[in-house]
């Protein structure tokens, strides 16, 4: 399926991208964030498990096991700092 | 009515924003409002400018929601959130939360709750410019321990 992914702050500024649309054959968040690790050594450090990242499905918070569907969009990124 | 949120460059003036929250509410007695603004110090380290960074659409949604938990938690009016983007200064407004109710406590109660749910929850990121370069601003492990008082468990929506 086709999922839109978006990244923000360090991990933007890491990847050099803001955004990307992938055809994944992952299920959950958990398995796309797998692929992604696996594409570079780039994406190895910017995704890292050993870093605090958090993760959004549509716009709400969401951990690994949440589950993708057609046309969702993911993103990634560090601990917010607003305020 | 106004909207609850805002996320603009511009700055906002703390008089407009009360005087708006509260227009013809005879029901309000107490107003509580909070202002951040920008120092020019982080961990020991001077801080010339500051650049925020956030999530179109995520932003709004997350604040949203946070008001209509604050809405329901406690007895309050109205609400107004707004956080500024991009580039800021030293000195300059940051973030407002301005809350309105019968009576004091539910004020002062809520525009805490927002303001520590918005410091944990909203995305929005810091990158702040020091003598050795720019930064991105760590999240502080204190603003999540504030979260929990709460009860609602940090790093979740």
């Amino acid at each position: 399926m086709k999922v839109n992914i978006k990244y923000f702050a360090s991990i933007r500024e890491t990847l050099g991208q803001s955004s990307e649309t992938r055809e994944t054959q992952g299920k959950s968040v958990a398995a796309l964030r797998d692929e992604l690790l696996a594409l570079s050594l780039v994406h190895a450090q910017a995704l890292s498990r050993d870093k605090p990242i958090r993760m959004a499905l549509d716009q709400t918070m969401c951990d690994e096991s949440a589950t993708l569907h057609e046309g969702c969009e993911v993103a990634f990124f560090p601990p917010v700092t607003g305020g | 009515m106004q909207a609850r949120v805002a996320i603009q460059h511009q700055d906002f003036d703390l008089s407009a924003e009360i005087a708006a929250l509260r227009i013809g509410d005879a029901l309000v007695g107490a107003v509580c409002s909070f202002v951040g603004t920008v120092r020019d110090r982080n961990d020991g380290d001077q801080v010339a400018s500051l650049e925020l960074e956030h999530y179109p659409g995520m932003t709004e949604k997350a604040i949203e929601a946070m008001i209509d938990a604050a809405m329901s938690r406690f007895d309050i009016r109205a609400a107004r959130v707004i956080h500024r983007i991009g580039l800021l200064q030293p000195l300059d407004q940051i973030v407002l939360v301005a809350v309105t109710s019968a009576h004091r406590g539910e004020s002062f109660q809520a525009c805490e709750f927002l303001m520590d749910y918005l410091k944990t929850q909203a995305p929005f990121w810091k990158k702040e410019v020091t003598p050795a370069g720019a930064r991105w601003v760590d999240a502080r492990v204190s603003d999540d321990a504030a979260m929990t008082r709460w009860a609602i468990p940090a790093g979740k929506g």
